[in-house]
């Protein structure tokens, strides 16, 4: 359609998700939505990296079972997380009998997996086809930040990495809230230097992809009824709202953030949830339930990923961003 | 593009991320750091006196034992959870006392020790502290060399 958006002509559908969240995350507002709560970050593994690995291999069964579909049914599994290797995604992949696609975005991967999903689907190259993404508060914590036990004080304009997985069955055929365009973002960076800062990183390709996406279907935020960021925190949001303002596109009306609604409010010290599984349990549990009952009849899921790693700031440089979109109808 | 190196920099923007991002309540992080800090070194100087009463020790013997408990109780606390949320409400008032350089040892030593004992554990146990202890080395063979060619002249 346009350079960088994809309509699709048979509109994939969304036929069956299962998300799993971690205690905190159960706690929240969101908490009685979710398919799943654990109430132990562990999950009954000894490690967390295990934990995180049972939590995606739940979902995925979950999906699948959902969609009132097999494991024989599925074509592939396209999935992506934090870790280092994706080596959650690739080790639930190893528990299943079916092809892997394992893709990394940062916490953008799950509007990347769908994106591809679809595209999959839609080309009517394959019928079913399994996206999951999957973060852990205590494996990040300890990959990107300091050791869990460490009496450090988090800055202000920080974000918490949610524990939980979601999944999701994309397929050509059946009911459920269509795919109907995917806006592929292109990597951004405005000089943010600050890792503990990744809302104000973020925001401009948030606003980069979002302006391209209305330009290109020749839409605007009132054509639809939500603008779903993934993890831009309240702080975030905020420099999203003023950049598309700028672009001449007002969101102030239909915007909210994934990260901010996760977790309770009144929890002072940091701007809201943030990683690969923050988007995945937010739009697969309560988003899609309004899909499904069509509360919601046309919306965006703009799902933004800091491309960085713990090399690339301590020496120094500057955060790219990404993000990608997906427009969904119920 | 052409081999020329570019400066991601929208200076517009980062002015703008700096307005309003919010800021460290500074004063009451202060004030926080210096009661749960004094409070620490006042259970130090209890135990010291507790030592000195009971057992009669004095010098280096009486500070090398109150130094031995007061790093057994920051791994403990850290063992059982609790020294971090000290340390999210004191920042550097648990950070800097003895106790705040045990905890950055025994944190890693817990986390890592999944990674097996030698690679894991031992390997890791000075990830935080390392450079607490290099530069605290060097600055004190610095001062020491200096005292020592000062000493020369002024003799």
């Amino acid at each position: 359609m346009g350079k960088r958006t994809i309509c699709f002509k048979n509109k994939p559908r969304i036929s069956g998700t299962f998300t799993v969240a971690g205690p905190k995350e159960g706690s929240g507002d969101l908490g009685k939505y979710f398919d799943r709560v654990i109430f132990d970050d562990k999950f009954g593994e000894n490690t967390f990296e295990k934990a995180e690995r049972k939590m995606l291999s739940s979902a995925v069964t979950g999906a699948i079972n959902a969609a009132k579909l097999t494991v024989c049914d599925v074509d592939a599994f396209i999935s992506g997380d934090l870790l280092n290797q994706i080596i959650s995604s690739s080790f639930v992949a190893r528990e299943f009998d079916f092809p892997f696609i394992g893709v990394y975005n940062a916490c953008s991967t799950l509007t990347e997996a769908f994106s591809l999903a679809a595209t999959l689907t839609d080309g009517g190259y394959m019928r079913n086809v399994v996206v999951g993404t999957v973060s852990h508060f205590s494996t990040a914590e300890r990959q990107y930040r300091y050791p869990l036990e460490l009496g450090s004080t988090r800055p202000p304009q920080s974000q918490w990495t949610v524990t939980g997985s979601g999944a999701a069955v994309v397929t050509n055929e059946g009911d459920g809230p269509k795919i109907v365009a995917a806006t592929f973002g292109k990597v951004v960076d405005f000089g943010v230097i600050d890792a503990n800062n990744m809302g104000a990183a973020m925001a401009p390709a948030a606003a980069d992809t979002l302006n391209r996406l209305f330009h290109e279907t020749a839409t605007s935020p009132d054509d639809y009824d939500l603008i779903l960021t993934g993890d831009l925190g309240a702080l975030g949001s905020r420099l999203l709202k003023k950049l598309s303002f700028d672009n001449g596109y007002d969101l102030s009306k239909n915007h909210s953030d994934c990260g901010e609604m996760i977790f309770n409010i009144d929890e002072e010290d940091y701007q809201g949830g943030s990683g690969a599984g923050c988007s995945a349990i937010v739009f697969n549990s309560y988003i899609y339930e309004k899909l499904r009952k069509k509360q919601i009849n046309r919306m965006i899921l703009l799902a933004t990923g800091a491309l960085l790693s713990t090399v690339s700031s301590q020496q120094g440089e500057s955060i790219p961003c990404i993000a990608h979109a997906v427009v969904l109808e119920s | 593009m052409n081999g020329e190196v570019y400066e991601y920099k929208n200076t517009a923007y980062l002015e703008y991320v700096k307005k309003v991002s919010p800021k460290t309540n500074e004063s009451r992080s202060i004030i926080d750091a210096f009661f749960v800090g004094g409070l620490i070194c006042t259970i130090g100087q209890f135990i010291r006196f507790l030592l000195n009463f009971t057992f009669g020790l004095y010098g280096d013997e009486l500070a090398g034992t109150t130094s031995v408990i007061l790093i057994f109780i920051g791994c403990f606390l850290t063992g059982l959870g609790v020294y971090d949320r000290i340390g999210h409400y004191a920042g550097g008032g648990s950070i800097v006392p003895i106790t705040g350089f045990a905890n950055s040892v025994c944190s890693p030593a817990m986390e890592f020790s999944s990674e097996g004992y030698v690679y894991g554990m031992a390997a890791k146990m000075f990830v935080v502290a390392g450079p607490i202890i290099v530069f605290g080395v060097s600055a004190s063979v610095t001062v020491g060399l200096i005292y020592y060619i000062a000493g020369l002249f002024l003799a």
